[in-house]
């Protein structure tokens, strides 16, 4: 390391022996004297956490917290993310205290409200998928994605039908779609998609057989665009006794319009931390509830919230005898739910509709302008859905500076870099989604910060490839990180 | 429009920009027969006052108990800065930490928890963590399987002394990979594995042995022992350990003579609240040798081309953005804001805050089950060390006791009766630091009531 200051030290820099957040420590034991605990079980020396005051820890983290971007401070169109604002009641309301102190496994008895809550969301989740049934177990997408294929083995296995294991998945998939159908025990099979960013139906038709578990499709795919032979496909996997699976990161760009369930989808996912604006909170948590059709109905994960006479209850396995079971130890990120739903209620039924809307709206003049300043579009003919793909290829070729760099620069002109270099297939791309909560005038500055880079790449390719100068690293030795690993904090060793 | 800016002139302009008449044109690439006329069955929108009257009603409708359970979930006091820190909207409202440079704080709190979680465990490397603890135990399997280079098997001896939704969530998650899960069980006398049952697997072609310390029961086991024979029979130790604990109890990178192989469990007591079962946050750790076979987000500090020391996520060729169906996992999203929270717990507790905690529970525990078993009809089903869980046995059915027990607000513990058929009428129970003397009485009284 050289003699450069971080921006901020760790918090273990802090620490001095013997000081404490003593206000935080539980009072003095009762009754430690009496200590039963045999010195075999003891632990010989403490963990080596910081010893603190209040204030310290305080600054420290709020200083860390400045350190980053959010959508709370920064425009973030990070594309397949939905960077939409995440509305602070949703935050204030739940975590009310009741809510949170709620125990897992407290008694129906003492949860009507809180299970009230899951069974409409659930209600109201079905509706807006055109789905029939609803689990709210799975704690992310990639959960939510590995509920929907257990489901298609299941419900396969289930009839008998033990050689269906293969999923088909567009090249263009998130890298989740194959890696899930591997968690699953499935064998993946890529397919082409067309110039146009369709699927390609020969491909498909020629992939698909008596082994075809299912298709993992995202619609709007990842390259933005709606694929239009979304029935086609159905038909085509339906026929040979296969079951379409949707990939729910891009539900935000039909939220109101266009429903998975009536496009012939038997299992979906959704990612309640895009479309429903819970937070994604640095990396997590995220909620990836799953919709089904009625014949995967019985195989949903447990549990599920159900209502009777008697009010509103758990249905478990027992209820379930069929389910895939357990995919957490309790019942998922309730909280995070609970955030969902309360964003539901204020959107209402009107409100619902128009975020795909002006989501659209949003993307759509975003590419308009962009096009005009002279950029190039992966797909030109088509209508974006919520995000569209800029391909930069052409100025990397001629003045070396890539999609890296001006995710970099971005960075300095007070912007969140697009998704840079997905989907694979398109050259040096960043895929862009502004969703539906910015307002014209942050587009409009962003095109312009993109207008000044395109400006200085042509001008001083340079500056651009040093990006960023004004946060609080410039560009990071990704290999030494890998290679040199320093993956904790330890001490200096005191010479002895 | 909630959530929405545009103004009538803002759509009429970008519209022209666009060039087309209305904002229905722009999905004019959707077949017209699968458009939809609108969602009915949405109830209309509500303001943010009525969302707010509506929420506080429900939760006021489920109230604020007086709880002994615990059973993987753990009531302990949090700091208030705790959450006043992680609900800062640069911590709440920030994606996954692709942009190093505009991610530092993210990226600087996970280092900091992975140095944590790390001298906690004792073991030498963390992920950025998983879901929840049930599912670490089912990624620590699938881990387990793919590190171990000796042996090619499938199976992994899971004791029945291991959280039974723990071993669910294990079997949903790694069943379709073909692992299998081969059951151990308990000494009746005092709820730990049967080291003679476990000795009849000697031999046999196994992955791994899991041990849940303090096990589900809330008894210690005798690990030391454990982890020696497991490592004898040629197979991994996995650890699922509660983090409150190792402030107290021996780490498992110190169980027996090699210590534990992978460690993993539940971070919800580390500062997350109750909240009816999640988000909560699964930790792991392993030895440096498996840290490639590692699911999950890991954190490295390098520095920037000015030489100035700095963080981002390393090892990537693991994880499924690059690797696709060939990655260790498919999670990418994890947990990330429980981290925080957790991290920042850590940091307030510090190490005397943390064991203090730990035996203070202990201590609350003993005396809750001291009382208890001082009630005709109640007695403590096994003996030998603890943490802070006991298992209570009752003659009178524990359905009715619970019940008329909660009607005057204490939820007197978790009925075993359906994953342990075999303790008759059993409860587990738990009492931690935020219990008072007065809440112990109001439990022993409640309890009396209820039997009588």
């Amino acid at each position: 390391m050289s003699d450069l200051k971080p921006a901020e030290k760790l918090i273990f820099e802090y620490s001095r022996p013997g000081r404490g957040a003593t206000a935080q420590h539980p009072p003095a034991p009762t009754n430690a004297a009496s200590d039963d605990l045999p010195a075999a079980f003891r632990r010989r020396t403490p963990p080596r956490l910081p010893e603190v005051s209040e204030l310290d820890a305080v600054r420290h983290f709020t200083r860390l917290s400045q350190l980053n971007f959010a959508i709370d401070t920064h425009f973030y169109p990070l594309g397949s993310c939905t960077m939409k604002y995440n509305p602070k009641a949703c935050n204030q309301y739940a975590m009310l205290p009741e809510f949170l102190a709620r125990h897992p496994l407290a008694p129906a008895t003492h949860g009507q409200g809180f299970l009230e809550c899951m069974f409409e969301l659930q209600e109201m989740l079905k509706e807006v998928t055109g789905m029939r049934a609803v689990s709210l177990n799975p704690m992310a997408g990639a959960h939510g994605e590995f509920a929907g294929v257990a489901m298609i083995r299941a419900y396969h296995a289930a009839r008998g039908d033990h050689a269906r294991n293969e999923i088909i998945v567009p090249e263009a998939a998130h890298g989740t779609n194959p890696a899930t159908a591997t968690m699953c025990g499935c064998i993946v099979k890529e397919i082409p998609v067309d110039a146009q960013g369709d699927v390609d139906l020969d491909a498909l038709a020629k992939a698909v057989g008596p082994n075809t578990a299912g298709i993992m499709l995202t619609n709007p795919s990842t390259l933005g665009v709606f694929e239009r032979k979304i029935r086609e496909v159905a038909k085509l996997v339906h026929g040979v006794g296969g079951l379409l699976y949707y990939d729910g990161a891009n539900l935000n760009a039909i939220l109101g319009k266009v429903r998975p369930g009536d496009m012939g989808f038997d299992v979906i996912h959704m990612n309640l931390h895009k479309t429903f604006s819970t937070p994604h909170g640095g990396g997590g948590p995220g909620a990836g509830a799953v919709g089904v059709s009625a014949r995967l109905e019985p195989f949903l994960p447990v549990p599920i919230v159900g209502r009777d006479a008697q009010g509103y209850r758990w249905l478990s396995e027992r209820d379930r005898p069929q389910s895939i079971g357990r995919l957490s130890a309790f019942m998922g990120n309730a909280g995070v739910l609970l955030r969902a739903y309360i964003y539901m209620r204020m959107l209402g039924r009107e409100g619902m509709g128009r975020v795909g809307e002006y989501a659209t709206l949003n993307a759509n003049y975003l590419l308009a302008r962009l096009r005009a300043a002279g950029f190039d579009l992966a797909y030109p003919e088509r209508r974006a859905s919520h995000e569209f793909i800029v391909t930069v290829k052409r100025q990397a070729k001629e003045f070396n500076v890539t999609a890296m760099d001006f995710a970099k620069r971005l960075l300095d002109f007070g912007f969140h870099a697009p998704t840079t270099y997905f989907p694979l297939l398109v050259p040096e791309c960043l895929l862009i989604e502004p969703t539906e909560t910015e307002s014209r005038e942050t587009l409009d500055a962003f095109v312009e910060a993109m207008i000044a880079i395109l400006g200085e790449a042509e001008r001083d390719a340079a500056q651009v490839k040093g990006a960023p100068y004004t946060m609080p690293v410039r560009r990071l030795d990704d290999v030494r990180a890998a290679k040199q690993l320093d993956l904790a904090w330890k001490p200096v060793e005191s010479p002895a | 429009m909630p959530f929405v800016p545009h103004t009538d002139a803002d759509v009429r302009e970008m519209l022209a920009t666009i060039g087309v008449s209305d904002i229905d044109a722009l999905f004019d690439e959707i077949p017209p027969e699968l458009r939809i006329a609108g969602l009915d069955g949405i109830p209309v929108a509500l303001s943010e006052m009525q969302i707010g009257r509506l929420m506080s009603e429900r939760a006021q409708r489920d109230g604020r108990p007086l709880s002994f359970l615990g059973a993987g979930a753990y009531e302990h006091h949090i700091p208030s800065a705790v959450w006043a820190i992680t609900t800062r909207g640069e911590f709440y409202s920030a994606y996954t930490p692709y942009q190093a440079e505009a991610s530092q704080g993210t990226l600087q709190v996970i280092y900091e928890y992975q140095s944590m979680i790390t001298s906690l465990t004792g073991l030498e490397v963390s992920n950025a963590s998983l879901y929840d603890g049930g599912s670490a135990v089912a990624e620590a399997a699938l881990m387990a399987v793919r590190a171990h280079r000796k042996s090619k098997s499938l199976r992994l001896l899971v004791p029945a002394t291991v959280n039974p939704n723990y071993r669910r969530v294990a079997v949903s998650t790694a069943g379709n990979q073909g692992l299998q899960f081969d059951t151990v069980p308990y000494v009746a006398g005092t709820g730990c594995i049967d080291r003679e049952a476990l000795a009849r697997h000697g031999g046999a072609d196994y992955a791994a042995l899991v041990i849940q310390q303090p096990n589900f029961f809330g008894q210690l086991e005798d690990v030391d022992a454990l982890t020696d024979w497991a490592h004898a029979q040629g197979m991994f130790v996995i650890a699922v350990v509660n983090p409150t604990s190792l402030a107290i109890l021996k780490p498992p990178a110190e169980w027996g003579t090699k210590g534990a192989d992978i460690c993993v469990g539940e971070g919800q007591p580390l500062g997350v609240p109750l909240s009816s079962g999640g988000p909560y946050f699964g930790f792991m750790t392993t030895r440096m040798e498996h840290v490639r076979s590692m699911p999950g987000r890991i954190v490295g500090r390098t520095v920037d081309l000015d030489g100035r020391p700095g963080f981002t996520l390393t090892l990537q060729a693991r994880e499924q953005h690059i690797r696709r169906g060939k990655a260790t996992s498919n999670i990418c999203t994890n947990q990330g804001l429980l981290m925080t929270a957790a991290t920042i717990y850590m940091t307030l507790l510090g190490p005397q805050g943390l064991a203090r905690v730990a035996e203070e529970s202990r201590a609350r525990t003993r005396a809750l089950v001291e009382l208890a078993t001082a009630v005709p009809g109640v007695r403590a089903a096994f003996t030998g060390p603890r943490f802070h869980e006991a298992v209570l046995r009752f003659d009178a059915p524990v359905a009715t006791v619970l019940e008329r027990m909660a009607v005057g607000g204490v939820l007197g513990g978790v009925a075993l009766a359906d994953d342990y058929p075999e303790l008759g009428e059993a409860l587990l129970v738990c009492a931690t630091e935020t219990k008072t003397d007065e809440d112990l009485r109001r439990y022993v009284e409640a309890l009396r009531g209820a039997l009588r």
